[in-house]
């Protein structure tokens, strides 16, 4: 008796797990089917660039002459945004092009602005986990590609790890 | 030095040591593991050494800079169609009981920029006791606002089916205290639980710093239960706040580090600090180049009803385009 009763709760117990499983994988295959806002074409893409107010805006970058900053900027890009954006910053499925007129345009300010609050409706995080300096860094790197003609995506000069 | 040595030792005495009332309440309720808890154990262990093969072997992983918090929530969350596979550990010291070590894996993805869902599994081992899987939690957070505010909130809905024996101490909430556990594995396991758990995850960054705050209010769905009230506080910083020109592992920018305090703050019948636990725990997470992160706390009690000593650890990964993998899988559109 007391046997079969234990038996009933391990199956009832199961039942419950089963199916807060399932809860998990729909929820799962339901966000998962929805397709990226970043990979759909979308002209507007860009227009949250003019949405920084414009304090922001003119925040000038304290990062603008150091000479490590474009190659430390590279490397966290290489490490938090090429997985959407791209390697070189072409854009991908996930990400936009940060190589257009759009982002040649804006002010250091402005990029720093979108970096630090994000674009949530169209998919992308708020990266103010990163340090001020680091997302100065950044902005920097993605400054410095309109300057530059030659294979300005190119890898960071040392991609071995430094001990 | 000579107090890390000293600390090992009393725990090893600790772990060591038998305690008659667990052999005693294992003849009361049979053998210490039954055959199906076996099953749940190895199927735990399966997921978890599968998880760890998964992290090892696949491709497109990306550097995540994950916070060191174990317990406390900043407000930031997975990115979109990023999945974060993480392996956790509690060590635990026990008065009048037996030290255990509780695991615990998390498959983390972000459903969407402003939605986190995260499935965990719960184990076990007591020492000089069992061996067994403690059930199941499913967590979703929800940022409600689409900018950065002074204060950046974040609601936290979870679903838990533990049984009495879950000793991963993810939080503590009510009247938690360190005799709660002391029971053998037998007898801890015949209790049940469905909770529903809610936080609000209150944080913000500045210069540097980030300081979360996470009121918590528990309640269990079966009847005749009030809620339940905890906290959680932590304050972090990095080592260093500009990046390096070059990759490298022991740089100060790749470790931060922090303090976490988390507690009980009694329940909706008793709300208060009396017969609460609460614990205050240095951590740091080391974020490395190579994709993994690391991250250690050592957990202090604070009082008399609080373990003398939580040592959790815990190892993740973070895969970038898991999203776009797994719309293949469902049929999406690429």
């Amino acid at each position: 008796m007391r046997k079969s009763a234990l038996s009933l709760h391990r199956r009832e117990r199961a039942r419950q797990a089963t199916v807060v499983l399932m809860f998990f994988v729909i929820t799962f295959a339901v966000a998962a089917k929805k397709d990226s806002p970043a990979a759909r074409k979308n002209t507007m893409v860009y227009a949250p660039l003019t949405n920084a107010p414009g304090k922001a805006v003119n925040k000038r970058n304290p990062l603008a002459g150091d000479p490590d900053a474009v190659p430390a900027g590279r490397k966290l890009f290489e490490e938090h945004c090429a997985g959407c954006h791209g390697h070189a910053a072409e854009g991908s499925k996930r990400g936009p092009s940060l190589r257009v007129p759009e982002v040649r345009r804006a002010t250091p300010g402005a990029l720093f602005w979108i970096l630090s609050n994000g674009v949530v409706r169209h998919g992308m995080p708020d990266w103010s986990k990163l340090p001020e300096p680091e997302r100065w860094q950044i902005v920097t790197f993605i400054k410095s590609l309109a300057s530059r003609r030659s294979n300005p995506g190119a890898p960071a000069h040392n991609r071995q790890t430094r001990f | 030095m000579s107090f890390i040595v000293s600390i090992t030792n009393k725990l090893r005495l600790q772990a060591a040591r038998p305690v008659l009332r667990d052999d005693a309440g294992a003849a009361a309720c049979g053998p210490s593991v039954s055959k199906p808890r076996q099953h749940l154990w190895a199927a735990f262990r399966a997921v978890a050494l599968f998880s760890l093969g998964v992290t090892v072997l696949s491709g497109q992983p990306l550097r995540a800079q994950e916070s060191p918090y174990i317990v406390t929530y900043d407000h930031y969350l997975e990115e979109p169609g990023n999945l974060d596979v993480e392996y956790f550990s509690t060590f635990g010291t026990q008065r009048g009981g037996n030290a255990f070590v509780a695991p615990w894996v998390e498959f983390e993805y972000g459903a969407t920029a402003w939605w986190t869902t995260e499935f965990y599994l719960d184990a076990q081992k007591t020492f000089n006791d069992s061996a067994l899987f403690t059930g199941l939690r499913w967590e979703n957070r929800f940022r409600p606002f689409e900018l950065e505010h002074f204060v950046n909130p974040v609601i936290y809905v979870e679903y838990e089916q533990t049984s009495g024996a879950d000793k991963i101490l993810k939080e503590v909430e009510g009247h938690d205290v360190e005799s709660d556990y002391a029971d053998p594995n037998s007898v801890l396991r015949q209790e049940h639980d469905h909770e529903l758990e809610f936080k609000l995850l209150l944080s913000k960054s500045f210069k540097g710093w980030n300081v979360a705050l996470n009121p918590i209010a528990t309640k269990n769905v079966s009847p005749n239960n009030p809620w339940e009230f905890g906290y959680a506080i932590g304050a972090s910083r990095p080592l260093a706040l500009r990046a390096t020109p070059s990759r490298c592992n022991f740089c100060r920018e790749n470790f931060i580090t922090g303090v976490e305090m988390y507690g009980g703050l009694g329940d909706a019948d008793s709300f208060g600090l009396h017969d609460t636990s609460h614990y205050l725990a240095p951590v740091v997470a080391w974020n490395l180049p190579s994709d993994w992160t690391l991250r250690l706390s050592l957990g202090f009690g604070l009082n008399h009803d609080s373990h003398r000593l939580l040592l959790r650890w815990g190892v993740s990964r973070e895969f970038s385009g898991f999203g776009e993998m797994a719309r293949e899988w469902f049929g999406g559109r690429r």
